[in-house]
């Protein structure tokens, strides 16, 4: 019998491919932060005076803001330390030919480009700082959509940039926004005009491969009325025993009868710091879905916000979080309820093993003039042993009485039996507890696109035998 | 050579040591034979069928047990399942998001070794399935969520069937079945047995016993066998019930 394409992904995979590292020529490397490295930053990018006024202010910020009082420990990052600039390639390209031999490889082994050809209108790729390849397909390009760098957005449409940019996460917001503006480089804008559906796909992947480094992309994506968009983002990074950091930032804008799945895997390496800081506004009948799978990092915060601001608004959300050995995946979601009529749908998934430490805060806030509005939140926790941890911190304000909300936790052990049942039928403890697995993640894994769906059990099998990182 | 031989075998609770349970069980079981075990509630029937399994609820303190001539009284439950041994549970296990069909991939790839070919194998799943009166749309449900008490034994002979095992333990598969859920087990039994392979039985009633060639019946009262004899022990003990053999 041929083998499934499936068959094949999970036969020939392992985690060393996400391991691998790349032996490119770095053009540019600049270590911490100070008003010089974020002004020849600025100079490199050529950017307009008002951009490097928003990182000379973020970086005050920074220096000002302190940590949050809650949450895990992230004390010891010291900035000093972090490769806060990698360049890597003088200029963007346009077709995957031109991206240079090594890092093309890495892109390659971790399936990239190949996605790209059938199931995507258009894909991105970052390597470090910089952005590396964008492209397009050419009807899209046609209808008025646009799909680049975050920089070049800077450089070609700087109005309309401008327009949206800090609108949803203002360089305030917290410490590591601060330093996500002073240092941002890289990311996407997209915008899609009035009237337009996407059906395939846009895809962007980040790959922090420097020793040490920071990784500061800024996505911001725009759906215009009546439009439809799927976005697709991926992460890994290679693992090394220095802290690397990742400070992205995503702003999402979804207009009146606009819908947008915002769909990521994060696999970064154990030695990550992932504060990654994500929102949306979404206007009248509009709807976001944001999928997340979040795997890799040391440390995770990460709440992303959706606010509801026309009637009929919708938000989904859909997580699964794997923590393992040293992993603190401390996650979550914010939801505003502004306007009557809005509704919003929460699935979230975790699994802890030996040690790993999940924690899921929903915060949800109905507005008085929220009236008619709906909320249904589900949090199932899973731990495969005792050492493990796994918290649901809910904080449900709803100033409106006119609601309909229900608020589901549940937290389980794997059962004895269950394994034992499964190793009457050939499988080892390590099958049965990977079915059992697979099993818990499968509501989740069916709302990722097919080849995410397929890495994500990949990961899932990879986490269970415990060889990742 | 028998197919499995226990010789003198005891065990005590793993939460409980002092709690002892077999106490010097012997028990020969040939190809092609159909063996039932009977006894009062807590003789120790179902410890049996785990102990065979190794159980981590149970210790073994003495005696072996031997399948095709081998040892296998410290083999890991897997393996003892993979040399060919399958059980049917009391109480079947629900696995949430895994479907039937799914569910029964894995069964086959970790007693085989090999994944088997969907093309053959899905079908002879769904033919089984049509054999046992099992509704067709439930190979796309979840593996036994949401299934009823007799669906779900029909689930265990259905992966009797599909393993193929050299020796069938089923523990209680009847009970708690209505009369056609019976029939239907009893139907399975009959496609799986052949000359080469055996069948042993843990029940409590002789309902199950009635469309099947019995070889032997054995009396399992506080750890131990006191009597052995063919089927008409078990209409015997289906009469008068175990009062004479409860000292």
């Amino acid at each position: 019998m041929a083998k499934t394409n499936v068959d094949n992904y999970l036969d020939n995979e392992t985690r060393n491919i996400y391991n691998t590292k790349s032996n490119n020529e770095v053009l540019d490397i600049k270590y911490g932060l100070t008003e010089d490295i974020i002004r020849q930053i600025s100079k490199e990018k050529n950017e307009p005076d008002w951009v490097l006024d928003i990182r000379l202010k973020a970086l005050k910020l920074f220096y000002e803001l302190s940590d949050p009082d809650w949450g895990p420990d992230i004390s010891y990052l010291d900035i000093n330390k972090i490769a806060t600039y990698v360049k890597s390639i003088d200029k963007e390209k346009r077709t995957w030919e031109e991206v240079p031999d090594e890092i093309k490889d890495v892109f390659d082994k971790l399936g990239i480009p190949e996605s790209e050809k059938e199931a995507l209108a258009g894909s991105g790729a970052q390597f470090d700082s910089s952005t590396v390849y964008h492209n397009l397909t050419e009807d899209l390009k046609k209808s008025g959509v646009i799909y680049t760098s975050f920089d070049e957005a800077l450089r070609e449409y700087p109005e309309l940039v401008k327009e949206y940019f800090t609108k949803a996460v203002p360089i305030m917001d917290h410490k590591y926004i601060a330093l996500h503006y002073a240092l941002f480089s890289g990311g996407s804008f997209v915008y899609i005009p009035k009237d337009t559906e996407l059906d395939r796909p846009l895809q962007s992947y980040f790959r922090l491969n420097a020793k040490g480094a920071g990784q500061f992309e800024h996505t911001l994506i725009i759906v215009d009325e009546n439009s439809k968009l799927q976005f697709i983002e991926g992460c890994s990074a290679p693992g090394y025993n220095e802290l690397n950091l990742h400070a992205g930032c995503v702003e999402l804008f979804v207009k009146k009868n606009a819908f947008l799945r915002f769909s990521t895997i994060e696999n970064w390496s154990k030695n990550m710091l992932n504060l990654n800081t994500k929102k949306c506004f979404v206007e009248e009948n509009g709807k976001i879905e944001w999928i997340m799978g979040s795997f890799g990092s040391k440390v995770s915060m990460l709440y992303p916000l959706s606010v509801l601001n026309g009637p009929y608004a919708s938000c989904e959300f859909t997580n699964i979080s794997f923590a393992g050995k040293g992993q603190n995946l401390d996650t979550g979601l914010k939801i505003i309820h502004n306007a009557p009529h809005t509704t919003s749908v929460v699935d979230s998934k975790s699994i802890s093993k030996d040690g790993g430490i999940c924690t899921f805060r929903s915060n949800v806030l109905v507005k008085p003039n929220a009236s008619k509005s709906k909320l249904s939140i589900s949090c199932e926790s899973l731990m495969l042993d005792s050492e493990s941890r796994s918290d649901t911190i809910p904080v449900d304000t709803i100033q409106c009485d006119d609601v309909e909300f229900a608020h589901e936790a549940t937290v389980g052990k794997i059962s004895d039996e269950a394994i034992y049942y499964l190793e009457t039928r050939g499988m080892s403890e390590l099958e049965a507890k990977s079915l059992i697995v697979r099993g818990f993640a499968e509501p989740i894994a069916k709302a990722f696109p097919v080849e995410y769906a397929v890495e994500m059990n990949r990961l899932i099998e990879l986490e269970l035998e415990g060889t990742i990182g | 050579m028998s197919l499995l031989s226990i010789k003198n075998i005891h065990t005590i609770a793993e939460d409980d040591h002092n709690k002892k349970i077999l106490k010097g069980l012997d028990l020969e079981i040939n190809p092609g034979e159909i063996h039932v075990i009977m006894g009062p509630n807590g003789s120790g029937k179902s410890t049996l069928a785990n102990t065979i399994f190794s159980s981590p609820r149970y210790i073994k303190t003495e005696g072996n047990i031997y399948f095709e001539g081998e040892d296998i009284t410290e083999e890991s439950t897997d393996k003892i399942a993979k040399k060919g041994i399958f059980m049917s549970f009391q109480t079947p296990e629900e696995i949430p998001g895994v479907t039937l069909a799914n569910y029964l991939k894995s069964v086959k790839t970790s007693i085989d070794g090999k994944k088997p070919s969907i093309y053959e194998f899905i079908p002879q799943v769904e033919n089984t399935m049509k054999e046992l009166d099992m509704k067709e749309e439930y190979i796309k449900r979840e593996f036994n969520v949401g299934f009823s008490g007799g669906e779900k034994k029909k689930n265990e002979i259905l992966q009797m069937l599909l393993i193929n095992p050299k020796l069938a333990i089923l523990d209680e598969t009847d009970s708690g079945l209505d009369v056609d859920a019976i029939k239907t087990v009893v139907k399975g039994i009959n496609m799986y047995k052949n000359d080469n392979n055996a069948v042993l039985i843990i029940t409590h009633s002789t309902k199950i016993l009635k469309g099947l060639n019995v070889d032997k019946v054995h009396i399992l009262v506080d750890g131990k066998i006191v009597k052995t004899g063919d089927y008409s022990l078990a209409l015997e003990i289906d009469e008068n019930g175990y009062k004479d053999y409860i000292k």
